[in-house]
């Protein structure tokens, strides 16, 4: 808590335009990520949750720098990411660097494994030829490969081994952030685990910044310190993954845990299905983005008010929820 | 067998479908045997290459010609053996007394036709019907699967719903006509999480309604432990482990469910280090001669890799108690039975 923050979102937005609506030509905007902030301290991992659309992704591009924002910044030790000097932005991107979901997309079919785990150095370096393939070797050792693996193609490996490959490349610039998207989604049920301990590995070795982007709350809770739950382009949940798992505050995070499916059979059901779908992002609700579909709805100030982020009543106080609730709770409280 | 034959309603023995390719012979079935019971859902469990999909397509005879054949055993339907029908009979067979929901319901519904038309055409294979009554059955039918605003849904194209909505369209056609079974291969694996316990919600309830048996075919123990009521665990084309959901995530018996269960983490408690188990499955056209597990096995023995291992029944199984029968193919089980 008491180090600074390696990366900073501060009201980082994202809107997109998607061209006039027909009857009345007004301009139609996707507001993908609306205003959000969060911080990650060095060498620990912040998952962002929550269902499609939620702008999840598109945080991640933006910290990517593979977006520019709309408003606000992203803060890398303390120097604005899309403000960089042109100089700058080859060292960012070595700095910087990111693992998708699917690792039959993301590695070109056509290359060889050295090429391929060594192409963020061989771009960014000027290093001798033999000195790079030293580097490679390494971190395929790195990641459970052998060096051995050099000089196949993509194709020969398994979705496991493949996203090991993915995950040496990115290593082999010695990032300090990692943009984890969906890592282990693609993979088969007996390699996620084999993924998601490599990636904790990794983390307490070279201590590398995560940020996880996930849909499946096993793979949050196991593998991230906190968690921020989006909506609609806004963070509506963020704390510590064990306090926010533990007692969720936002009535969407308690629905979202809810719908989860059990580790084992279970004898009652504490499900809260919500009704209806996520709202479309061309036509936000007015006020709280939830209140279309929140079972515990207070009444007209959630239609007309935008809730903020505040704290959680409990210990710790750096549990936030956005919610009128959290009003009443601490009225009651104080 | 407490369970009366008739109690069956379609019982797989010995199935065995085989894929030709380049690489060589692939048993992707391999001898898997299975009842299912009136009204209950089976889970078929297993991961990328187990052979649950071919399982499931072998049952409707829809596999992909020419590179696979069902090359032997039996499926019984009511008594009556499927694989050999006429296709003519399978075609009859097929949406009637066996329906299927896919994981994809883009790829499930025509992108041209308006989803009304689509559901009609189940209907339409009953006898030709007046368009007006069609409607009326196709709005039915999309309010039985709890399609907000029916009246007005009907007339949309697929690609104007969202993802849950064409899953409950392609599941609103599956039980249009009241299959005794359906198979449900990975339904919510592309839906969203609150989404997907609707969906799953959905199915329980046209189950309690219509009494219709599922087979779930998944890779997923969380939708298992939802949905199911009995399992079946495969593994590079054969059945490693089956029996009732709550004696299987109590006391899994074969090494390869133990490690699925305990390597899927929880959003329930905190971990600090998964198990996970070491390797890969073996690559089909090259089985191992015994246990197909043995290689990634922590508990392998000079036996497993001799030859196969037949299923033992586990000790929860109790004595004798076919309720509680519970089975799984491994040689750590043979003293104990």
């Amino acid at each position: 808590m008491n180090a600074q923050p390696l990366i900073e979102a501060r009201r980082l937005s994202k809107h997109f335009d998607v061209g006039r609506g027909a009857p009345t030509g007004k301009k139609k905007v996707v507001k993908a990520v609306d205003g959000v902030d969060f911080a990650i301290r060095r060498g620990t991992t912040l998952a962002l949750v929550g269902e499609s659309g939620c702008g999840k992704t598109t945080t991640a591009r933006l910290l990517l720098r593979l977006e520019t924002p709309t408003a606000g910044s992203v803060y890398l030790d303390g120097a604005d990411i899309h403000d960089l000097p042109r100089g700058e932005r080859a060292e960012f991107r070595r700095r910087v660097q990111a693992v998708f979901q699917d690792p039959w997309a993301s590695l070109n079919p056509r290359m060889r494994v050295r090429d391929l785990v060594a192409e963020p150095l061989v771009a960014n370096n000027r290093l001798s030829r033999s000195a790079v393939t030293d580097r490679v070797a390494e971190v395929l050792t790195g990641v459970g490969l052998t060096p051995d693996h050099m000089r196949n193609f993509p194709h020969e490996f398994s979705g496991g081994q493949r996203q090991r490959i993915a995950i040496a490349s990115a290593l082999i610039s010695q990032p300090r952030v990692l943009i984890l998207d969906e890592p282990v989604s693609a993979l088969d049920v007996s390699i996620r685990s084999q993924i998601m301990n490599l990636l904790k590995d990794i983390q307490q070795r070279l201590s590398v910044t995560y940020l996880l982007v996930a849909h499946d709350l096993g793979t949050t809770r196991y593998m991230a310190d906190r968690t921020a739950v989006m909506y609609l382009g806004r963070i509506v949940e963020i704390g510590d993954t064990d306090t926010v798992f533990e007692g969720p505050a936002h009535p969407y995070t308690q629905a979202l845990f809810s719908a989860a499916l059990p580790a084992r059979p279970a004898t009652e059901s504490r499900e809260i299905v919500l009704d209806g779908e996520v709202p479309s992002p061309l036509n936000p609700p007015s006020g709280c983005p939830f209140h279309t579909r929140c079972p515990v709805k207070i009444g007209r100030r959630c239609e007309e008010e935008t809730p903020k982020l505040q704290p959680v009543p409990g210990p710790g106080g750096t549990h936030l929820a956005a919610c009128h609730l959290m009003d009443d709770m601490e009225g009651q409280r104080g | 067998m407490t369970h009366s034959d008739s109690d069956v309603v379609l019982a797989v023995e010995n199935l065995q479908t085989h894929l030709y390719t380049k690489r060589g012979l692939v048993r992707a079935v391999d001898g898997v045997s299975f009842d299912l019971r009136s009204g209950e859902t089976l889970g078929i469990v297993g991961e990328s290459g187990s052979g649950k999909s071919m399982t499931a397509l072998s049952l409707v005879r829809l596999i992909p010609r020419p590179a696979a054949r069902i090359v032997g055993g039996s499926v019984r339907l009511d008594g009556e053996e499927i694989l050999e029908k006429s296709e003519a009979e399978m075609r009859a067979i097929r949406g009637e007394q066996i329906a299927m929901i896919l994981q994809d319901p883009q790829s499930s519904l025509n992108p041209v036709f308006t989803v009304g038309d689509q559901i009609a055409e189940t209907f339409q294979l009953q006898g030709k019907q007046p368009r007006g009554r069609m409607r009326e059955r196709a709005i039915a039918a999309l309010r039985e699967v709890q399609v907000a605003d029916p009246e007005n849904r009907v007339s949309n194209f697929p690609h104007e719903m969202s993802g849950g909505m064409k899953q409950r369209v392609v599941g609103a056609i599956a039980v249009a006509r009241r299959p005794r079974v359906l198979i449900a291969d990975e339904p919510t694996t592309s839906l969203d999480v609150t989404i997907q316990a609707q969906y799953l919600r959905l199915l329980r309830s046209i189950q309690q309604q219509t009494g219709t048996s599922i087979i779930f075919i998944t890779h997923d123990f969380g939708i298992v432990a939802k949905m199911c009521d009995r399992v079946a665990v495969m593994y590079a084309g054969r059945i490693v482990e089956y029996g009732p959901v709550h004696s299987i995530f109590a006391t899994p018996s074969h090494p390869y469910t133990q490690a699925l269960i305990a390597s899927v983490p929880s959003p329930d408690t905190k971990v600090e280090r998964l198990e996970s188990i070491e390797g890969q499955p073996p690559v089909p056209w090259d089985l191992p001669k015994g246990c197909r597990f043995a290689p990634r096995c922590p508990f392998v023995m000079d036996r497993c890799r001799a030859d196969y291992p037949p299923m033992f029944a586990t000790q929860s199984a109790g004595d004798g108690d076919a309720e509680a029968e519970h089975a799984a193919a491994c040689r750590l089980l043979e003293g104990e039975s």
